[in-house]
């Protein structure tokens, strides 16, 4: 099965209010990290959510692999590859790792044992955690839980809703080099980010989202090197 | 010396412990199906007391019709063969609660507070239902042996002053309950359906993305919130005898129970239990008898020596709910706040 690319076409929509997204396009590409980057209030968040389902945008469509799933609920585009790890209470504290990574797997009707070696690989030290209540974890270790249930589906497409808030610069390194590896699997990872200019360095694409529209987007690296972006968004 | 300390023991035996551990079981099997509706459709149940009632009200009427036929199982309570039949009948009526009331007003996502009120008005409605169909009057069914050890029997293999007195409805009260908490747990800890109940319970949102279907979810916890219910309530009729009214009341240490524990808490529910029951037991009983073990003649008081008399035990669930709610509002377990 080759994975899957997810894409939100000209997207506009908000929460009842004035439009939030005003015509912006983001997207994941197989074997690839896409960050988007921008200003507070600009509208990452909420492109991730209508990429997921979790808001209907008025106009504009998703499209995964070509297939527009801009009609299915969020639990619908789950089931079709889509992975989503939330920003925060993103695990099942009361849980033991390894029961929110089988909860991760519940739709799946095949064993799952196999995967869940893969993200123990993955995550060494989830297995080392397997049997603690994610709630007595770490911030740094809890996103991992967090990752590794979103990755229990075997997903074409890893959505990550600020994967580093919240965790100490030491933390943050760890969980973007355990994010290049999820990449590694083929899977497609969209993440939004404060950070920028740590998620430029590893990203393989970037959308720069201001008002809900793209400002810039390319390479990571291109926009790392390019001249505004650097003095507008990330601070010289 | 010796013979009076094993008397004196077996009089708070008789009188206290084995009492309070059995109504302490009866409530922590209420209290557990409180706990766990609450967990998973976030609302505290007022109809529970009228699952119990309902449950022990099929279970004398099966009673009945099964002394009729001349039905008995040996020296245990005929109730006891009831027993499934009456969790099926309960889990019925609690199913049809849920599609008739609860399910409107969750699928309108209504405040906790407007389903704790449509609760409220599903438990006058049964209550009203109950009396009408057994009446308002005391029933006592249970048959079979009444004691495992007798008082007098004890007394004379042992040659105290008092004998120790095992009634059999305390121990099948126990039993029962010890294997119900231990298929509960194996349940919610080793089954993918348990698991998702607890994962639902902690973070609902979470769960629905993972894929868990919350109207399955919700309808396996009405049914075994039922059953404990049922269980809760033929024990306490057996043990002591049935009456619509005074399973309303157990509304109120059963609530007690979940929330000293931590409402949403399984565990906490049964620890709550026993805590409500014995100090309810422990504040109601007359020490005088026991102190007449240890004080001289001239040293004893005229009193009962008696903390609150009987009618007043209701004060007990109401000082422990106070209480906790004061200083620790999550209960013993860290639950969540009603």
């Amino acid at each position: 099965m080759t994975p899957l690319p997810l894409i939100g076409e000209a997207l506009f929509g908000g929460y009842g209010g004035a439009d939030i997204l005003n015509g912006c396009t983001v997207g994941a590409e197989p074997g690839s990290i896409s960050v988007i980057v921008g200003p507070n209030g600009a509208g990452k968040s909420t492109a991730m959510k209508a990429l997921l389902g979790l808001l209907r945008p008025r106009k504009g469509r998703v499209l995964l692999g070509g297939e527009d799933i801009s009609h299915l609920t969020p639990q619908q585009r789950v089931s079709k590859g889509v992975a989503f790890v939330p920003q925060t209470q993103n695990v099942f504290p009361s849980l033991t790792v390894e029961e929110n990574l089988e909860i991760g797997a519940y739709l799946r009707e095949d064993g799952f044992q196999e995967t869940m070696e893969q993200i123990f690989s993955l995550f060494p030290i989830l297995r080392e955690k397997r049997w603690q209540p994610a709630g007595e974890l770490s911030g740094g270790q809890r996103q991992q839980v967090a990752v590794g249930r979103a990755m229990m589906t075997r997903p074409q497409v890893l959505l990550l809703d600020e994967p580093t808030a919240g965790v100490s610069p030491v933390v943050m390194d760890e969980l973007f080099d355990r994010i290049l590896e999820v990449k590694r699997t083929g899977v497609a990872v969209l993440m939004v980010e404060q950070n920028a200019r740590q998620a430029l360095a590893i990203a393989d694409r970037g959308y720069v989202l201001v008002n809900g529209e793209n400002r810039f987007t390319d390479t990571g690296a291109a926009l790392l090197a390019d001249a505004e972006v650097r003095r507008t968004f990330l601070g010289g | 010396m010796l013979h009076d300390l094993a008397s004196s023991l077996i009089l708070l035996s008789n009188y206290v412990f084995l009492p309070a551990l059995t109504y302490g079981s009866q409530l922590a099997l209420g209290a557990v199906g409180v706990t766990l509706i609450f967990g998973i459709l976030r609302f505290a149940n007022f109809a529970h007391g009228e699952l119990m009632a309902f449950g022990t009200m099929i279970s004398i009427f099966l009673t009945w019709l099964f002394q009729s036929w001349g039905f008995r199982p040996g020296p245990l309570p005929t109730a006891l063969l009831t027993l499934p039949f009456a969790i099926l009948a309960t889990a019925a009526l609690a199913l049809l609660t849920e599609r008739s009331v609860f399910r409107f007003y969750r699928q309108r996502k209504s405040k906790p507070i407007i389903l704790v009120i449509a609760s409220v008005g599903v438990m006058f409605i049964l209550n009203g239902l109950i009396r009408l169909f057994v009446g308002t009057n005391e029933i006592l069914f249970a048959d079979g042996t009444k004691f495992l050890i007798k008082a007098g029997a004890f007394k004379k293999w042992t040659g105290l002053g008092e004998g120790l007195a095992i009634r059999q409805t305390q121990v099948l009260t126990i039993v029962i309950a010890i294997l119900a908490v231990a298929l509960l747990f194996w349940f919610l800890q080793k089954t993918r359906t348990g698991k998702a109940m607890r994962a639902f319970s902690d973070n609902e949102d979470l769960a629905l993305l993972s894929g868990i279907n919350p109207d399955s979810i919700i309808r396996v916890t009405w049914v075994i919130a039922a059953a404990l219910a049922t269980l809760a309530g033929v024990l306490y009729g057996l043990d002591k005898s049935f009456r619509p009214l005074v399973y309303f009341n157990l509304l109120l240490p059963v609530f007690a129970s979940a929330i000293v524990g931590g409402v949403g808490q399984p565990v906490g529910a049964i620890v709550g239990g026993y805590i409500v029951a014995f100090s309810e037991v422990m504040a109601t009983y007359a020490y005088r008898k026991f102190l007449k073990y240890f004080l001289p003649e001239e040293w004893m008081p005229s009193g009962l020596v008696q903390l609150l008399s009987t009618e007043y035990k209701f004060a007990v669930s109401f000082i422990i709910l106070v209480v906790v709610l004061l200083v620790r509002p999550t209960g013993i377990f860290k639950g969540k706040t009603l």
